[in-house]
C-alpha cells in the first residue's frame, strides 16, 4: 500500500516515564503505521495506560519524542495541537463521560465545538454513533449515573468516534462489556478502519479482539516492548511473559473453541 | 462566468432536472467538514419540510464520491429515509465499493430522533412548578424527620451500648467544626460587635442616649445576633462540608458498602457529626458573644470615648443571665438542625458531579432559612413564658 511509504501515525522514541523513583517506561521505542490495529498488551500495573497517556499528552515524559502525524507535540504551534486534537479519538478505561450532560448530549458536545452543524443534524450523528455502538433509543437520554458499566462503556466508545478521528486511542474498549458486545465491537472497529482508514492504538487484555482485529501486537513488560508483531509471531517470541500470556488456559480454551468452530 | 464555474467546483451536489427527474450526483468529499455545506445543500434541493408532488422521485448518483465519513454517510441515510417518511424515494445508485459497508453499517444504525418535548403553556407551567415545589418541600420535611428518627435511634443504641460510640470520629469532628472554625468565628463576631455599637453611638448620640447603647449592644448579642450569625457560618461552614462528604461517599458506593458490611451508616458516619456540632455550636456562640461584647466596648472606648471601666459597670446593670440564657439554650437545637439537614441532604446527592453542587447550595440554604425561623419560634416561646 502506499501508505505504507508514509510516515507512521504514531511515532515513539526512546520514552523515559517515571514518578518520583519509580521508573515505569524505560526508554520505549515503537511505530504504529497508518491504517494499522495495534494492540497493547501487559501486565496489570507494567506501564501500558501510562504509555497511551504520555503519547496523547496527558503525562509528561522524561526524555524521549512521540510523534503523530508526524507533528510533536511538545513543539507544535496551539493551532496544529487543535487539529491533531480534532483528528484523534481517545476511550477512557473508565469512561470518562460527563456527568452532567445525557448521552446523547455527550456525543454532541464534542460535535458543536468543533463543526458548525444544525442541531437537527447533530441530534442525528449523536444517536446514530450510539446506534452504532448498540445504545438503544431509549437510553440515549440517560445519564451517565443511569447508565450499567457496559452501557458507560459504549457511550464513551461512541463518543470517541464522534468526530470520525483519523487516530483512535482506546483503553480496554471491551472490559466491561459481554461476549456478545465485544465481538460486536470487534466488527465495528474493522469496519470503521476499513472504511475510514483508521488508525487505532489499543490497550486491551481480550484475547478474541487481539486475534480478531488487531494487525500486530505489542507487549509491554520490564519497561520496554518485549515483543512486537502479529499474533503468531508474538505467541512464539521467547518472552516468558509473552508466552505465558498467549499459551495460557484462557488462551488455549479459545484456541480450542476457534478449532471446533472452523472444523 | 469564471466565477460561476469555481462556485460550482465547491459544490458537493450537482443537480440535473432536465429529464423531468431529479437527478443529484455527489461530488468531492463528503466528510465531516464539509458536512454542514451538504446538509444546506440537500435542504435546498428537496426542500426539507415543503410538501412534496405526488410520487415524487429523485436520484442520488455516488460515482463521483471521493471521500466518505459517518458524516457524509448519515447525510445520505437521513435524505434517503426522510424523503421516505414524506411520501417520495430518494434512489442511491452507483455506491463505490470502498463506502459500500460504512453506508450499511450508517444505514442500519439510522433512527429518527425522537421529536422534541410539546411546548407547554407558560401558565400549566408555573402551576406544575409550583405543584413540584410544594410536593417537593413536604418531602423535604419528611425525609427531615426521617433522618432526626434515624439519628435518636443510633443514640439511643448508642447509650443502651456505650462501647459502640465512635469516640475517636467525635473528636476528629470536634476539632473540625470547633476548634478550626474558631478563628473565622471570632473575627467576624469582634467586627459585628463593633459595628452595631458604632451605628449606636452614632444615631443615638443625636438624642443623648449614648448609655443606653451598652444596653442594646449587650441585649441584642446575648439574646440574639451571637448566637444567630455563629450558627449561619457553622451552617455554610460545617454544614455545607459534611454535605460533600456524605455526598462524594454516596457517590462512590462508600455508604452501600458501609451497609453491606452490616454497619449503620447513620451510627458511623452521622451521629458523630451531628454530636460534634451539638456540643462545638454552643462554644462557639459563647466564645462569638464575648468577642462581640469586646468588639462593642473597643469600639466604645475608642470611637465613643467610654472608658473599659464605664462599658462594663453599665453592662453589669444593663444585662441579667436570663439573656444569656436566652442565647445560648438555642445554640444546641440550631445545631441539630444544621448537623441533620447537612446530612439528610449529603444522603440525597446521585451520580453526577451537578447533583453534588445542588445537594450542597441547597444544604446551606435550607439550613440558614431553618435557623432563622427556629429562632423567630424561640422568640415566641420565650416572650410567652416571660423571659
Amino acid at each position: 500500500m502506499i501508505q505504507e511509504t508514509l510516515a507512521p501515525a504514531i511515532r515513539v522514541r526512546d520514552v523515559v516515564v517515571g514518578f518520583g523513583q519509580r521508573v515505569v517506561l524505560a526508554g520505549v521505542s515503537l511505530d504504529v503505521a497508518r491504517g494499522e490495529i495495534l494492540g497493547f498488551v501487559g501486565g496489570s500495573g507494567s506501564g501500558k495506560s501510562v504509555l497511551l497517556r504520555t503519547i496523547i499528552g496527558l503525562l509528561p515524559k522524561r526524555s524521549g519524542t512521540i510523534e503523530i502525524d508526524g507533528i510533536d507535540l511538545e513543539r507544535a504551534t496551539a493551532e496544529q495541537t487543535l487539529a491533531l486534537e480534532r483528528r484523534t479519538g481517545v476511550l477512557f478505561q473508565h469512561g470518562a463521560l460527563f456527568s452532567s450532560l445525557t448521552a446523547r448530549e455527550n456525543i454532541g458536545f464534542a460535535i458543536r465545538e468543533h463543526l458548525r452543524l444544525s442541531e437537527q443534524m447533530i441530534d442525528d450523528i449523536a444517536i446514530m454513533k450510539l446506534a452504532m455502538v448498540g445504545i438503544k433509543r431509549k437510553d440515549v437520554d440517560k445519564y451517565p449515573a443511569e447508565l450499567s458499566g457496559g452501557m458507560t462503556k459504549r457511550v464513551a466508545l461512541a463518543r470517541a468516534l464522534a468526530l470520525d478521528p483519523e487516530i483512535l486511542f482506546l483503553d480496554e474498549p471491551t472490559s466491561g462489556l459481554d461476549p456478545i458486545s465485544a465481538g460486536e465491537f470487534d466488527v465495528l472497529l474493522r469496519t470503521l478502519q476499513q472504511t475510514l482508514g483508521l488508525t487505532v492504538f489499543m490497550v486491551t487484555h481480550d484475547l478474541e479482539t487481539l486475534n480478531a482485529v488487531c494487525d500486530r501486537v505489542a507487549v509491554l513488560a520490564d519497561g520496554r516492548i518485549a515483543a512486537l508483531g502479529t499474533v503468531v509471531e508474538v505467541k512464539h517470541s521467547n518472552h516468558p511473559w509473552a508466552r505465558a500470556y498467549f499459551a495460557g488456559r484462557r488462551a488455549q480454551s479459545l484456541a480450542a473453541r476457534l478449532a471446533t468452530a472452523t472444523a | 462566468m469564471l466565477t460561476e464555474t469555481a462556485a460550482v467546483d465547491q459544490l458537493h451536489l450537482h443537480v440535473d432536472q432536465s429529464g423531468g427527474q431529479t437527478v443529484m450526483r455527489a461530488v468531492g468529499a463528503w466528510v465531516a467538514e464539509s458536512a454542514a455545506v451538504i446538509e444546506t445543500e440537500f435542504g435546498l434541493v428537496l426542500g426539507h419540510g415543503a410538501p412534496l408532488p405526488a410520487e415524487h422521485h429523485a436520484i442520488l448518483d455516488l460515482s463521483r464520491i471521493e471521500k466518505l465519513d459517518t458524516y457524509g454517510a448519515l447525510l445520505i441515510t437521513s435524505a434517503v429515509e426522510r424523503m421516505r417518511t414524506r411520501g417520495g424515494t430518494l434512489e442511491v445508485l452507483n455506491v463505490p465499493t470502498l463506502f459500500a459497508s460504512l453506508l450499511q453499517t450508517v444505514g442500519s444504525a439510522w433512527q429518527e430522533p425522537p421529536p422534541p418535548a410539546a411546548q407547554v403553556s407558560i401558565v400549566a407551567n408555573v402551576l406544575d412548578r409550583s405543584r413540584s415545589g410544594i410536593v417537593g418541600a413536604g418531602r423535604d420535611l419528611l425525609v427531615l424527620l426521617d433522618m432526626l428518627g434515624a439519628t435518636a435511634h443510633a443514640l439511643a443504641a448508642v447509650v443502651a451500648r456505650p462501647a459502640t460510640f465512635r469516640s475517636t470520629s467525635t473528636v476528629h469532628h470536634l476539632d473540625r467544626v470547633g476548634l478550626q472554625a474558631l478563628p473565622i468565628v471570632l473575627l467576624i463576631t469582634i467586627l459585628i460587635g463593633g459595628i452595631i455599637a458604632q451605628q449606636g453611638f452614632f444615631h443615638f448620640r443625636k438624642f443623648g442616649a449614648d448609655e443606653y447603647v451598652v444596653d442594646m449592644v449587650g441585649i441584642l448579642v446575648l439574646r440574639e445576633i451571637g448566637v444567630l450569625i455563629v450558627a449561619i457560618m457553622v451552617a455554610g461552614r460545617s454544614g455545607s462540608s459534611y454535605t460533600a462528604e456524605l455526598g462524594s461517599m454516596k457517590m462512590r458506593e462508600e455508604i452501600d458498602a458501609l451497609r453491606t458490611m452490616g454497619l449503620d451508616p447513620v451510627a458511623v458516619l452521622i451521629l458523630p457529626r451531628v454530636i460534634a456540632l451539638v456540643i462545638a455550636l454552643p462554644i462557639l456562640a459563647f466564645l462569638g458573644s464575648m468577642s462581640a461584647l469586646l468588639g462593642g466596648g473597643l469600639v466604645a472606648w475608642l470611637y465613643a470615648g467610654m472608658s473599659p471601666e464605664i462599658f462594663i459597670a453599665r453592662l453589669k446593670e444593663a444585662i441579667t443571665l436570663t439573656h444569656f440564657q436566652v442565647g445560648i439554650i438555642k445554640a444546641p437545637f440550631m445545631a441539630l438542625v444544621i448537623g441533620i439537614v447537612a446530612c439528610a441532604e449529603g444522603l440525597k446527592v446521585k451520580g453526577s458531579s451537578e447533583s453534588l453542587g445542588l445537594q450542597t447550595t441547597a444544604s446551606v440554604v435550607k439550613a440558614i432559612f431553618l435557623v432563622i425561623v427556629l429562632d423567630g419560634l424561640f422568640a415566641i416561646f420565650f416572650a410567652s413564658i416571660g423571659m
